[in-house]
C-alpha cells in the first residue's frame, strides 16, 4: 500500500471536519474527535485492502517514498495512535473548557480534535520519507502542528511555558537539520537516501570531515524527536505543561517516527566502511548516556507524566540499544515490535492518567491513592501497563525487551547489556511506585471514579495489544520482516 | 486439552471469576482443591517403567525462533506439583477472614500458584522463566496491603531483589540460547539435553556463572539472600508458605533442569565457589538465625540457611546427593509451609511473636503446641520426616565425592545442631515456661486451620517413612 493516498485522504479528512466545525453550531465538540477517529479508522482497514490506485500517485512519490514493510507498518501505527489520542479527547473537553476563554460555549477546542490529524499526516510521510527534503517537510507538518496543540491551554501557565521551550527547541533542532542537510547536500550533490551510498563512494579523501559534520547535525536533530541524551531536557518540562493527549501524542507518534528515520538512515550509512565504525560509537554512546539519564531521573518523579517522560527517555535508551545492533538481521524487527509495544503500555497509563486527574484534579503519583478501591478497572488497566514498562513476562514490554536484549547480545554488546540490567532494576522501582500508591496506599476519599464507555473501549482494546504480544508476537513481528 | 494446562488455567479462570464477582474464599478454595486431585491423580498414574518426559503437549507461539509453549512432566516435575498443590490449598485453606479487598487477597495467591505450576511443567526454558515472573506483582501487593511489621521495605527488597535477580536469569538463558549454532537455536529443554548429549553444542562455562547468579538470588544462595528472610517475615502467612514452600523451589528447580545437564563441566569447575557459597549459607546464616528474637524472622531466616543443604547436594554431582537434594526440596517446602501456617496462627492469636513476650502458650493451646513441634522437629531433620531422608543422602552424596566437600559436609551436620538450637529454643520460648495472665484467653487452633497444617505434616511423615516412593518419582529426572 502506498503512503501518499493514505495521506491525502487524512489530510482531505481534517479539513472536512475544519469545515463541521465552522458551520456546524454544536457547543459540545467532543463529536469531532470521534468523526475523526472514525474517519482514521476506516483509513486504518483501508490500509489493509489491496484498492486500486493511479499509477500516476505511485509514480510521482516513487523518489520521495518508500512503501516497504517498514513504512507499511509504521504508517498504520501513526494512524493507530491518533486514532487512541483522538479518542482520549472527548474526556479532556472539561479541561479544555476550564482553560479557554469562549464567547460562546465550546468555542475554540473544536481544533483541538482536528489538528493532530495534520500532524499525523505530516508523521506518515515521515516514516515512509526516503529523501531529506520530504523528511525535512513532512516533520515540519508534524511539529508546528504540535507547536500549537503543545500550548493549547492558553490561559494555563504551564501549558504556555511547555509551549515556548517546545518552540525554541523545536525551531533550534529544525535550524540542526536544515544545515545538516545542507552539508550532506554540498558534499555529495544529491538528497535521495538511495543515492547516497554511490556518492560518497565516489568522494575523495578530503571531503569525509564535512560529511561527518552533516550528518551529525542530522543526529542531534533526530535526537531532540526522540529524546535522547544530551538533547532530552526538554522532555519533562514540555510532557508536563502540554495537554494529556497532546503528551501521549507527543510520546509515542512523533517519538516513533524519529526512530524510523534514524533506521532508515543507518542502514543506509552502515553500509559505508568510512562512517560504520564512528557511528556505532555515537549511537552506543547515545544508548549508554540515555539509559542512564532516563532511567535515574525517574527514579525520584512525584508526578505521574513528568514519571511519564522519563520513562520515555529511558525506553528510547532501550530502542537505542536496538538501533546500535543494526548489524544483526532481527534488528529491525526487534525496535518495530519495541515501539509497537511501547504504543500500547503508554497510551494507556495516559488513557488512565486523564480519568484519575479529572477526578482528582491533578497528575500526581499520590493522586493515584487507593485507586483500586475506587475503580478496579482503571487500577487493573495501569497494573497492567506498568508491568508491561517494567517488562514482566507475558506481556508486550517483555518480549520487546527481550528481542532487543538478544539482538544487543547477539551483536556482542555485553557492557550495554549489563547496563541495561542495572536499569531495567531501577525501572522496577519507579513503575512499583506507580503500583505502590494504587493498591497499599489509602484514598483520600472513598467514592469511585466515573468511567465512561469511550475509556472502557480504549482500556479494554490496549490491554487486549498489551496481553495478546506478550503472548502471541508472532504475527506483529512477522508484520515488520 | 493437556491435563497440565488445567493445572495453570484452572487458578487463573478462578481469580477471572473472582473479579467479575464470585465469592472469592469459596472459588478460590474450589479450583486450588481440584489442582491437588488433578496433580495427585496424575503423579499416581505416571508410568515408571517408561520413565522421561509424559503429558507432552506444545503449542506454536514463535517457532522460527524456537520459542514455543511446550508442557511436559516427569517425575521430578510431578513432585514439585504435589507440592505446589498442597501448599497452595493449605495456604487458601488457613488464611483467615480477610477484611479489606478480600477478592484481591485470593486473586493474588491463585496468581502465584498459577506461575508456579506453570514454571515447574514447563518444558520450554523461556516459559519456564516467564511463569515464575508471574509471581512477581502478586508478592508486591501482597506483602504491600496485608503483611506485618516494616513490610513496605521488606516488600520493596524483595521486589527489586528478585526483579533484578530474574532479569540476569533472562540474560543468562539469552547467552545460552544464542551459544547454539544458529540453525538448531531453540529454547525446548529436550532438545537441549540431547543437544548436550550429542556433543554438538558447549555452552561457555560464564554463562553458569550468570545463571547461578540468576537463579541463586532466587532461591536466596549466600550472599543474595538478604531479601528472603524479611519478606517472609513480613508477608502474611499464606504468602510466606507459597514463597518459601514453593517459589523458592523454582531457582533450584532451574538448576537441575538446566545448569546439570548442560554446564557439568563447568558445574565442576566452580564447585569450590558453589561450595564457599552454600556454607555460607548454612553456617552464617544459621547463626544469624540463632540470633533472632522473634519466632517469624527466625523461620525466615532458618528457610535460607536450609536452602544451603540443597545446594551441596547439587554441588555433589552423583545420583546420591542430588536425589537428595530433590527430596530436600520437597521436604522443605511442606514443613517451612507448616511453619509459616503455625506461625500465622500464633500471630493472629497474641499479635506479637517475641520471644520475650510469649511462653506457656502449650497450656492453653495444646493443639497448636504439638503441630508446632512436629513442624520445628521435621525443620531440625529428625528422622520419621522426610527432611532427615533428604538430608542424610545429600551427606552421603557429597561425601562419596570427594575429599573438597569433606568441609562441607561438616558445616552441613554441625549445621543440624544449629537448627536444633533455635527450633527448640523458639519452642520452649513460645509453648513452655509460666504463661503471662494476658494470654491466659488464648484460645487453641481452629479445626480448618488444623486440618490444613496436618494436610502438610502427613505426606511429610509419608515420604520420611517411605522415602523410595519419592525416589523413584525424580530417579526419572536424572541421567542414568
Amino acid at each position: 500500500m502506498n503512503t501518499l493516498p493514505l495521506v491525502i485522504a487524512v489530510v482531505a479528512l481534517a479539513i472536512v471536519l475544519l469545515f463541521i466545525e465552522a458551520f456546524v453550531d454544536r457547543p459540545n465538540k467532543g463529536f469531532l474527535a470521534y468523526l475523526g477517529a472514525w474517519g482514521l479508522g476506516i483509513i486504518l482497514v483501508a490500509s489493509f485492502l489491496p484498492l486500486p490506485m493511479p499509477s500516476a500517485l505511485s509514480t510521482m512519490s516513487a523518489p520521495f517514498l518508500n512503501s516497504d514493510a517498514l513504512s507499511v507498518f509504521f504508517v498504520r501505527f501513526i494512524l493507530l495512535t491518533t486514532i487512541v489520542v483522538l479518542l482520549m479527547a472527548p474526556g479532556f473537553q472539561p479541561v479544555l473548557e476550564r482553560y479557554l476563554p469562549a464567547e460562546r460555549k465550546g468555542g475554540g477546542t473544536g481544533e483541538f480534535s482536528i489538528l493532530p490529524l495534520f500532524s499525523c499526516a505530516g508523521l506518515m510521510l515521515m516514516v515512509s520519507a526516503i529523501d531529506f527534503v520530504m523528511i525535512f517537510v513532512s516533520l515540519e507538518l508534524a511539529t508546528i502542528t504540535l507547536y500549537i496543540l503543545v500550548s493549547y491551554l492558553r490561559q494555563n501557565n504551564a501549558s504556555l511555558e511547555a509551549g515556548v521551550k517546545f518552540l525554541i527547541l523545536g525551531a533550534l533542532s529544525t535550524g540542526f537539520i536544515v544545515f545538516g542537510i545542507t552539508w550532506l547536500f554540498g558534499v555529495t550533490g544529491t538528497t535521495n537516501l538511495d543515492a547516497l551510498p554511490a556518492a560518497i563512494s565516489a568522494l575523495p579523501e578530503n571531503a569525509l570531515p564535512p560529511l561527518v559534520f552533516g550528518i551529525g547535525m542530522i543526529l542531534v536533530a533526530l535526537s531532540f524527536k526522540m529524546a535522547a541524551f544530551p538533547f532530552q531536557f526538554w522532555v519533562p518540562d514540555v510532557y508536563q505543561g502540554a495537554p494529556t493527549p497532546v503528551t501521549a501524542y507527543l510520546s509515542v507518534a512523533s517519538k516513533a517516527a524519529g526512530f524510523v528515520v534514524l533506521i532508515r538512515l543507518l542502514l543506509v550509512l552502515g553500509t559505508i566502511p568510512v562512517l560504520e565504525h564512528k557511528l556505532q560509537v555515537v549511537i552506543t554512546l547515545l544508548a549508554v548516556l540515555t539509559l542512564i539519564f532516563g532511567n535515574f531521573s525517574a527514579i525520584p518523579q512525584t508526578n505521574m507524566k513528568r514519571l511519564l517522560g522519563y520513562s520515555s527517555i529511558a525506553h528510547a535508551g532501550y530502542l537505542f540499544m536496538g538501533v546500535a545492533s543494526l548489524g544483526s538481521r532481527l534488528a529491525v524487527p526487534a525496535i518495530g515490535f519495541y515501539l509497537a509495544a511501547y504504543l500500547a503500555m503508554t497510551l494507556l497509563p495516559f488513557v488512565v492518567l486523564t480519568v484519575v486527574s479529572e477526578a482528582t484534579g491533578g497528575d500526581e503519583i499520590s493522586r493515584f491513592n487507593g485507586l483500586s478501591k475506587r475503580s478496579p478497572l482503571l487500577a487493573g488497566a495501569m497494573l497492567l501497563s506498568m508491568a508491561s514498562l517494567a517488562g514482566i513476562p507475558f506481556t508486550a514490554g517483555f518480549i520487546g525487551k527481550l528481542l532487543i536484549f538478544s539482538v544487543a547480545l547477539k551483536q556482542g554488546h555485553y557492557g550495554l547489556v549489563i547496563l541495561g540490567c542495572v536499569t531495567v532494576a531501577a525501572g522496577f522501582y519507579y513503575y512499583f511506585k506507580v503500583i505502590r500508591a494504587m493498591y497499599w496506599q489509602q484514598p483520600s476519599e472513598e467514592t469511585p471514579v466515573p468511567v465512561t464507555g469511550t475509556v472502557k473501549f480504549l482500556i479494554a482494546v490496549l490491554s487486549a495489544a498489551i496481553l495478546g504480544m506478550g503472548i502471541y508476537p508472532g504475527p506483529v513481528l512477522a508484520a515488520l520482516r | 486439552m493437556s491435563p497440565l494446562l488445567l493445572l495453570i488455567i484452572l487458578p487463573i479462570a478462578a481469580s477471572l471469576l473472582i473479579m467479575a464477582g464470585a465469592n472469592p474464599r469459596r472459588t478460590a478454595l474450589g479450583a486450588t482443591l481440584l489442582n491437588l486431585v488433578v496433580s495427585i491423580f496424575l503423579f499416581a498414574r505416571y508410568d515408571l517403567q517408561a520413565g522421561g518426559w509424559q503429558l507432552v503437549s506444545e503449542w506454536h507461539v514463535l517457532p522460527n525462533l524456537g520459542i514455543n509453549l511446550i508442557l511436559g512432566a516427569d517425575g521430578l516435575t510431578l513432585t514439585m506439583l504435589i507440592l505446589s498443590t498442597l501448599v497452595t490449598f493449605s495456604a487458601i485453606w488457613v488464611a483467615p477472614k480477610i477484611e479489606k479487598h478480600e477478592g484481591l487477597y485470593y486473586v493474588c495467591l491463585l496468581m502465584i500458584s498459577a506461575g508456579v505450576i506453570g514454571a515447574f511443567s514447563s518444558l520450554d526454558v523461556l516459559f519456564l522463566y516467564s511463569f515464575h515472573e508471574l509471581a512477581l506483582i502478586p508478592t508486591f501487593i501482597l506483602i504491600g496491603i496485608w503483611g506485618s511489621g516494616d513490610r513496605q521495605a521488606a516488600a520493596w527488597k524483595a521486589t527489586i531483589y528478585l526483579g533484578t535477580g530474574s532479569f540476569i536469569l533472562l540474560i543468562g538463558l539469552l547467552a545460552l540460547y544464542l551459544s547454539i549454532p544458529a540453525p538448531m537455536r531453540t529454547f525446548d529443554l529436550r532438545q537441549l539435553d540431547q543437544m548436550a548429549a550429542s556433543g554438538a553444542f558447549h555452552p561457555a562455562s560464564w554463562i553458569y556463572l550468570i545463571l547461578l547468579v540468576g537463579f541463586g538470588s532466587l532461591v536466596s544462595l549466600f550472599p543474595f539472600h538478604s531479601w528472603a528472610a524479611p519478606a517472609y517475615a513480613c508477608a502474611p502467612a499464606p504468602a510466606a508458605m507459597l514463597h518459601a514452600g514453593v517459589l523458592k523451589k523454582f531457582g533450584l528447580y532451574g538448576l537441575i533442569r538446566i545448569a546439570l545437564p548442560l554446564f557439568p563441566e563447568a558445574m565442576a569447575r566452580y564447585a569450590p565457589l558453589l561450595l564457599l557459597l552454600l556454607i555460607g549459607n548454612i553456617l552464617y546464616i544459621g547463626y544469624v538465625t540463632v540470633a533472632q528474637k522473634r519466632l517469624d524472622w527466625t523461620i525466615g531466616y532458618s528457610s535460607v540457611m536450609h536452602m544451603g543443604y540443597i545446594f551441596l547436594g547439587l554441588a555433589s554431582l552423583n545420583i546420591i546427593g542430588i536425589n537428595g537434594a530433590a527430596i530436600l526440596m520437597f521436604a522443605h517446602g511442606l514443613s517451612v509451609a507448616a511453619a509459616f501456617a503455625l506461625c500465622g496462627e500464633i500471630r493472629r492469636r497474641t499479635g506479637t511473636l517475641e520471644y520475650s513476650e510469649l511462653g506457656g502458650l502449650a497450656k492453653v493451646t495444646p493443639v497448636l503446641g504439638v503441630l508446632f513441634g512436629f513442624a520445628a522437629m521435621a525443620s531440625v531433620g529428625l528422622p520419621g520426616f522426610a527432611n532427615f531422608a533428604g538430608e542424610i543422602l545429600v551427606f552421603f552424596g557429597a561425601t562419596a565425592s570427594g575429599p573438597l566437600m569433606i568441609p562441607a559436609v561438616i558445616a552441613g551436620v554441625w549445621g543440624v545442631v544449629i537448627s536444633a538450637i533455635y527450633m527448640l529454643r523458639a519452642y520452649r520460648n513460645i509453648f513452655w515456661g509460666p504463661i503471662a495472665a494476658r494470654w491466659e484467653s488464648v484460645t487453641d487452633i481452629d479445626r480448618v486451620a488444623r486440618w490444613s497444617v496436618i494436610l502438610l505434616l502427613v505426606p511429610l511423615m509419608i515420604a520420611g517413612f517411605y522415602p523410595q516412593l519419592i525416589l523413584k518419582m525424580v530417579g526419572t529426572a536424572l541421567p542414568k
